[in-house]
């Protein structure tokens, strides 16, 4: 609780003292008002003050303004009916501000949890100068200098470990609870806390631009976007609050005068205005425009303490919508690395048909001749290698200490005369061949995830309708991978541009309501990503495009996520259309029996407090993200 | 140009209500009031004197919602 809170309960225990006590005592005509009003101004003088500013600044429609107009009514009506019945004026201010109270303690209770979960921004770094470490702003540390990071200190920016080992605990950023294990050569994300031992780290980057930076700034610009359901509360509320206060004044006025003029009867104005002013009391608009933006701020904050960043609450909303859900395959549902995953039918050993590959495609930096050299494993001597020659879409031809060979696939083995054995396999063939000579075929592989499985199937439990893959990979290896996940629909051998043109195409057929989420690394995909009902980019660790072009971030690459993200986002929205219809059923059930004269102010207030109260509640489940 | 203020507010319709009213004031381009992290992001117009801008987006939040607090 915060002082404005403690002061708050403080009033709000005096003047209920007050009031209970003034039940037992006998006081009557001007004392037993002045006493009342003692109570009365104890727990409204802000609430009146605030409605006396409100008609200076023409905002009269708020529940400052329904509260004080209903409270002064009601002291009026006694007065002038000589009842001395103040108690209900003073218990419906008590019990709004009691519920303002409890909904002021809610909100803080659930930004604190949340804000400590986002506190990761770094006070310091240390830099080593002349062999002291000095502690110093991080927005000051230059790319490339060097920076030490203790035991128990979090990593203020980006960069490679250069000594040192030691466990990071990335749970601020991922929710993983997994320590993950660094050593020399390692990149490294900031926001991290170092565990175990002294990192010694060079700087890829400036503080602005590293991980810890770019997630409080996404964070913190979140609600820049609002969904759906907020824009119709804020509509709401203003057509509703005027609408309220219109059919109020017409309840205290309309029905005496029928009476009067029309049956000729007496017109019973105490009854009407009393009516009148119950009605303004029930109206109040609070529970909906309290706990829908409250829902929403919850669901957010639960989400980013999952390791999901959501970007604007419009997108959670667009989230819960999705049936179909379009992934990018390399670095998405598998690792994105290429790894020498077999070599066949070779009169070679395996380490020397990899080095003879490896010096042919040593000038190459494609990810296959990448891969081919990681599986190598030693420095390439250039000097074995001669006469490269690479021919686009085949392969490379060179002289290695002196043998003539050629690696590529079946066309670059076609065009040369070898015959080569096909590979049952599926993945990226070399095919070999050494003097002329078959020399058998290097089988490499991008490697499925191990929770990629799990995600498609804990997708289609959650909902979604159809699962499409999409890769710029051939479409023998696309199926493979396709069928082996269980996705209902693959294309493969798509460039950058397709993927658009294909995302387009499913947009086009799905029915209206249903949403479509594209999920990619972020690398190459951006334009997918925002061409997309809705863009997920996955590992922002590391990757910079990613955050700037989706519209939910995973922080980790972890696929089981995305399923993870959509029951957030559908526990959210269910909260808020419950809290509507909970709401709106209540008010209008609670207006028409006091039109009728059935209910009273005190059960307006009360049904009033008691559907925030409970909307709140409800809110706040949202920052508990569901069990998977 | 784009500069972050620590706010005080008490609910999120109130932070709603900011918002509006920082983003009607003369010389604000955009204004996003985050009621999680108690956080109002203005973006100036070109040219904008922020120091006098932003006394009156003060003035314009205080009359919305009396209740507010913006540091300055």
């Amino acid at each position: 609780m915060n002082r404005k809170q403690k002061t708050m309960l403080a009033r709000i225990l005096v003047s209920a003292a007050l009031l209970i006590s003034l039940g037992f005592v006998p006081v009557t005509g001007v004392p037993r008002f002045i006493c009342y009003m003692a109570a009365y101004l104890v727990i409204g003088y802000d609430i009146l003050i605030k409605a006396g500013r409100g008609i200076l600044n023409r905002q009269v429609t708020d529940e400052n303004f329904l509260m004080a107009v209903a409270t002064i009514g009601a002291i009026a009506l006694a007065l002038y009916e000589g009842s001395g019945d103040y108690t209900e004026a003073v218990a419906v201010m008590l019990f709004y501000q009691i519920g303002e109270w409890f909904q002021s303690c809610a909100v803080g209770k659930s930004r604190r949890s949340i804000s400590e979960l986002m506190d990761i921004r770094p006070d310091y770094a240390n830099v080593e100068t002349g062999g002291r470490l000095e502690k110093t702003d991080p927005d000051d540390v230059e790319v490339g200098s060097v920076i030490v990071v203790q035991p128990g200190e979090r990593v203020p920016i980006d960069g490679v470990v250069i000594e040192g080992e030691s466990s990071l605990n990335t749970a601020a950023l991922t929710g993983e609870s997994l320590p993950r294990d660094v050593g020399p050569g390692d990149e490294i994300v900031s926001g991290c806390i170092n565990m175990s031992g002294l990192l010694r780290i060079r700087t890829t980057r400036e503080f602005g631009e590293s991980t810890v930076s770019r997630i409080l700034d996404l964070v913190e610009n979140a609600s820049s976007r609002k969904s759906r359901s907020e824009a119709f509360i804020s509509r709401f509320a203003r057509i509703y609050t005027p609408a309220v206060c219109g059919s109020a004044l017409a309840l205290a006025v309309i029905p005496p005068l029928v009476r009067m003029l029309g049956l000729g009867l007496d017109g019973g104005w105490e009854t009407w205005i009393y009516r009148a002013l119950t009605f303004l009391v029930a109206s109040c608009p609070c529970a909906l425009v309290i706990s829908i933006p409250l829902s929403f701020f919850a669901g957010i904050g639960g989400a980013s303490r999952a390791g999901v960043l959501v970007k604007g609450s419009n997108y959670l909303e667009t989230l819960s919508k999705t049936r179909i859900v379009v992934f990018d395959k390399t670095g998405t549902l598998t690792k994105g690395v290429f790894e020498v995953n077999g070599i066949h039918h070779s009169p070679y050993s395996d380490a020397e048909l990899v080095e003879f590959a490896a010096l042919a495609e040593s000038a190459s930096s494609h990810p296959i001749s990448l891969s081919l050299r990681r599986a190598y494993g030693r420095e390439i001597d250039r000097s074995r290698v001669s006469d490269i020659r690479e021919i686009s879409g085949e392969g490379v031809t060179a002289l290695v200490d002196g043998r003539s060979v050629a690696a590529g696939n079946a066309k670059l083995m076609d065009s040369l005369g070898v015959n080569y054995i096909e590979c049952r396999s599926v993945g990226t063939v070399i095919h070999m061949a050494i003097d002329g000579e078959y020399a058998g075929h290097i089988l490499i592989s991008d490697v499925i995830k191990p929770r990629s499985a799990e995600a498609v199937s804990a997708l289609r439990a959650a909902g979604v309708r159809e699962t499409v893959m999409l890769s710029g990979d051939s479409k023998r290896v696309a199926e493979h991978v396709g069928a082996e996940l269980g996705i209902d629909r693959v294309c493969g051998e798509l460039m950058p541009a397709d993927k658009v043109r294909k995302v387009e195409e499913l947009l086009a057929v799905k029915p209206g309501r249903e949403k479509l989420a594209f999920v990619g690394d972020g690398i190459n995909d951006a334009p997918v990503l925002s061409r997309a009902d809705i863009g997920i980019a996955m590992g922002a660790m590391g990757s910079d495009a990613a955050i700037e072009a989706a519209d939910i971030v995973l922080m980790d690459d972890d696929p089981l996520k995305i399923a993870k993200a959509i029951k957030i986002s559908r526990k959210c929205l269910r909260i808020v259309y419950e809290n509507i219809v909970f709401a709106i059923a209540i008010k209008l059930a609670c207006l028409a029996l006091v039109a009728v004269g059935l209910a009273n102010m005190w059960l307006a207030i009360f049904a009033d407090v008691g559907v925030m109260i409970l909307a709140v509640l409800n809110a706040i489940r949202a920052l508990f993200a569901p069990k998977p | 140009m784009k500069k972050s203020y620590k706010i005080d507010v008490d609910c999120a319709n109130c932070a709603n209500k900011m918002e509006l009213a920082a983003k009607a004031t003369p010389g604000v381009k955009d204004c996003v009031v985050n009621f999680m992290t108690l956080k109002m992001n203005v973006e100036f117009e070109d040219g904008a004197d922020r120091a006098a801008v932003m006394q009156e987006v003060y003035r314009a939040c205080k009359k919305v919602e009396s209740d507010c607090e913006i540091f300055l």
